[in-house]
């Protein structure tokens, strides 16, 4: 019989010890470290681990060692395809920026029959020849959406609320159907609308031409009509019964809800997710408000800071998994998101945490007067007479000029987190992505300093809860089921 | 286990130094044309006339009666399973006859050199370096003579690769011979880390055809050591590599045993990871053949105590979209939960089962044991009482 070689003669390679692949380290909590490689994998590690295995003292024999190598922060004389799949998941977590453009924003109209204290457009109740989209400028618009490359497209319609100007957005995905049919690209359609409008007419025309619905519900009736006022305060008595219209005349999975959260609502997450669990929704978005518009004006935004939303969502997460655990599947949407970046080779396309920033090159919006602008937040800005994220208007520039504007191309530069200060050496930077729209609007800089950064502390203090309790193993197993595939 | 191959076959009238395939016919009614093409499998008193040879079975077939200057074979009685279909090679001057092609066979494995670049410990299969061409010669010869509605081919070896163009041009006739059959090849993948041979691969474009390579270890030094061979995990991964680069289909073998289930879980996390693009992943029990016997303390584990390391390895691939097969296994070792991942794999002819077994529920769901498992049993094989709902 041959004679096989021990385990040990395999190792003989590892004795001239190894090299470290780039990685970031983070505390984590009083004595422990998380480490993150080049493709977002994590490794959580004691002080003195961290110390040794930065100082090439790590033992070969150590199970630390065997996790470092399999998780590619550290290479050794034994094998060096861990490159090779670097670079593959690298690639693979920024495929979605070769696609370009994906979520185009149409601004169907600037006026509303609510009147949220919190609204972050600046909605006008007035004149429907200054603040509606026209088709002339729609057209233009659709011109420009399709000179995107990317093999999906998604428009979606914005208002003030969408539905007042429905006759635009029936306008829209006619002629996008129609040329789509030439252009083949994966097209969709979404409408962010109240619902205090929807005919079953409207309804009607959604479920024939495959347009999602996205409506807005804070909480439980209080809640909501006080966070959304209207005339005959019964905002949320519309919401609902719209909900369920929509969902039986254009099906229960097109229908969608998004909460904001006011300081009215900050002790009241559980309040709010029984409202969403009522009404058979599998999950929920935790959003805190965004610095424009009449949030800045009332001072909705400043009414409380980054560890109050924190309270308020690590709250409403626990009761969530409280409900998982007890069998109930339920998903919180954010978590969602940024566990599918910690746990899979994927990036998830998210607008907010990309980096090179979503802005242009992720989503754009045309506005109802026919400008282009870099995202949603962009033109929020610029109706409270801040124009920097306008890149150009429908009727006067060309697809070109509109992307490559130094409206765009500055600011998607220098926010890039990967050569920002601070999170260039951020262990959660593959997480993160870059906002220059609102550290803009907070710090009055588009790179903005981090660690005043509402941005900042809000995610970086969710990365190190969300890896914290992806160390019980029953915790662990709901996480795992929301990650996205 | 079936009779394969005999040095007692009884030739006459056949032209002695002749080797040659004969393609069997139990078809008294065949057209005359193809007769000379076919060789009759005699089973009864009715022999039609015009084939090139006829085939009997010692003891049972009266071998009078056959047209005058036939060409016969008469082989021991236990090959009288042969059919329609089937092919042997016959080497008259040998007295010798092998079954190369059995046409009712689901599986139909082809041996296509023996020599490896591995060494694996638990090889069923152990190579060796000998100059073994014809079988090559053998298999370009039997293509063509095969059931053009064999469901699949597997291919191996050794390593079918070390065969280079000659390995590519088996499958291009095989392409084009039987352009409707599967074909699976067992690889340990390295040779495909040569990206133009991988092309010259990918260009065969057959609109069925896998290969499954074996991964050890997430680490090159404990997958290096299970195939004994330093390098290997680097080629094996550039590899498939290659071969997803080219769009082509790749199957991940996992055979499970003391040396590689211990970082089971870290494995799947790697290959969700790294490799999450590969079409399926086999989780695979130790056949108790080849170097795995004088191996068996090295490899040994009894499966029950694997069975929460395969459990989260599992569940790992499956939450990451991996398609998970797991074989080999008898379902009394495996949590419930992993009974929906289980296959039916052993070929009918060499798997039996237990006294255990007699009174199992799930009998019918469980592929039970190699013929060869009896070196070493699972001391936690059960009957499984209830008649619990399975999820095939």
């Amino acid at each position: 019989m041959t004679k096989f070689a021990l385990a040990s003669t395999f190792e003989e390679s590892l004795r001239s010890g190894y090299r470290l692949l780039p990685f970031r380290f983070a505390e984590l909590d009083a004595d422990r470290y998380v480490a993150t490689n080049l493709a977002g994998e994590y490794v959580l590690l004691p002080r003195e681990e961290l110390r040794s295995f930065v100082f090439g003292k790590l033992d070969y024999g150590s199970s630390l060692y065997d996790t470092l190598k399999s998780r590619h922060f550290l290479i050794d004389d034994d094998s060096d395809v861990a490159l090779d799949l670097l670079a593959l998941k690298v690639r693979t977590k920024a495929h979605r920026l070769a696609d370009f453009t994906g979520l185009h924003m149409f601004v169907a109209t600037l006026r509303c029959e609510h009147s949220c204290p919190y609204c972050q457009v600046s909605r006008r109740s007035d004149d429907r020849i200054a603040f509606d989209m026209s088709l002339a400028t729609a057209d233009k618009a659709l011109d420009l959406v399709f000179r995107s490359p990317s093999p999906s497209l998604k428009i979606e319609f914005q208002g003030g609320e969408s539905m007042l100007n429905f006759e635009l957005v029936r306008h829209v995905v006619r002629e996008a159907r129609r040329i789509n049919r030439i252009q083949r690209r994966n097209l969709a359609f979404v409408i962010a609308t109240n619902l205090a409008l929807a005919t079953d007419e409207i309804l009607a025309f959604c479920r024939d031409n495959d347009v999602l619905i996205s409506t807005s519900l804070d909480g439980p009736a209080d809640l909501h009509n006080a966070n959304r006022p209207r005339p005959g305060r019964d905002s949320h008595e519309r919401t609902v019964r719209g909900i369920q219209r929509a969902r039986a005349i254009v099906g229960r999975d097109k229908v969608s809800a998004l909460m904001t959260t006011t300081v009215a609502s900050l002790f009241r997450a559980r309040d709010i997710i029984d409202e969403y669990i009522g009404l058979e929704f599998n999950g929920i978005f935790l959003r805190p408000l965004s610095p424009y518009g009449f949030a800045v004006k009332t001072k909705s935004y400043a009414a409380y800071d980054a560890d109050e939303w924190l309270n308020f969502y690590f709250d409403g997460l626990d009761y969530i998994l409280e409900l998982n655990r007890a069998g109930y599947r339920f998903v919180e949407h954010y978590a969602s998101l940024i566990l599918t970046k910690m746990l899979t080779p994927f990036d998830t396309g998210y607008v907010d945490l990309r980096s090179p920033a979503g802005i242009g090159i992720g989503a754009i919006v045309y506005n109802y007067d026919g400008d282009v602008y870099a995202s949603d937040e962009g033109r929020m800005l610029a109706e409270m007479g801040d124009k920097t994220f306008r890149l150009g208007n429908v009727h006067d520039d060309s697809w070109e000029q509109i992307m490559t504007s130094e409206a765009l191309l500055d600011p998607l530069e220098r926010s890039f987190a990967g050569s920002v200060p601070m999170c260039s050496e951020c262990a959660f930077e593959p997480y993160c992505g870059a906002d220059p729209v609102f550290h803009y609007a907070t710090q009055g800089d588009v790179v903005g300093h981090k660690p005043t950064s509402r941005f900042c502390a809000r995610n970086m203090a969710i990365f190190r809860h969300l890896i914290k309790l992806m160390e019980h193993d029953d915790t662990r197993r709901i996480l795992l089921s929301w990650v996205r595939a | 286990m079936l009779a394969l191959a005999t040095t007692k076959a009884s030739f006459s009238a056949f032209p002695v130094g002749e080797s040659s395939l004969l393609k069997l016919s139990t078809d008294p009614t065949l057209p005359a044309p193809l007769r000379p093409l076919r060789s009759f499998v005699i089973t009864d008193a009715s022999v039609p006339t015009g084939f090139q040879a006829y085939i009997g079975f010692e003891g049972r077939t009266p071998m009078d009666g056959l047209p005058p200057g036939s060409s016969t074979i008469v082989l021991p009685e236990e090959f009288s399973y042969l059919a329609d279909g089937d092919v042997l090679r016959i080497i008259p001057a040998k007295t010798t006859v092998r079954v190369l092609y059995r046409r009712r066979s689901r599986q139909n494995f082809a041996l296509v050199t023996e020599r490896c670049n591995n060494y694996c410990l638990m090889c069923s299969q152990p190579p060796k370096p000998t100059d073994d061409s014809w079988l090559v010669d053998e298999l370009l010869q039997l293509l063509p003579l095969i059931d053009r509605e064999t469901r699949e081919i597997t291919f191996t070896g050794g390593e079918p690769t070390l065969l280079g163009d000659r390995f590519l041009t088996i499958l291009r006739e095989c392409s084009s011979w039987l352009p409707d059959t599967a074909i699976h090849i067992l690889s340990n993948g390295r040779t495909f880390s040569n990206a133009a041979f991988t092309e010259k691969y990918a260009e065969i474009r057959h609109r069925d055809i896998m290969v499954g390579i074996p991964l050890y270890s997430d680490l090159s030094h404990r997958h290096d050591y299970v195939v004994q061979a330093d390098g290997a995990f680097d080629e094996t991964i550039r590899g498939i590599l290659n071969l997803k680069r080219l769009r082509q289909r790749v199957e991940i073998r996992v055979v499970l045993h003391r040396q590689t289930v211990d970082r089971l879980p870290e494995l799947a996390h790697f290959i969700a990871r790294n490799l999450r693009f590969v079409d399926q992943v086999a989780l695979m029990g130790l056949e108790m053949t080849g170097f795995t016997r004088a191996n068996l303390q090295t490899l040994w584990i009894d499966p029950y105590d694997y069975r929460e390391l395969l459990r989260e390895a599992v569940e790992i691939l499956d939450s990451a979209h991996v398609q998970v097969k797991i074989y080999n296994h008898q379902l009394c070792v495996l949590h419930r939960t992993l009974w929906r991942f289980a296959r039916k794999s052993i070929s009918d002819w060499k798997n039996e089962y237990l006294a255990e077994c007699s009174d199992c529920a799930a009998r019918e769901q469980c592929g039970g044991f190699f013929t060869s498992a009896k070196l070493r049993y699972s001391d936690h094989i059960e009957a499984v009482r209830a008649a619990e709902p399975v999820l095939a």
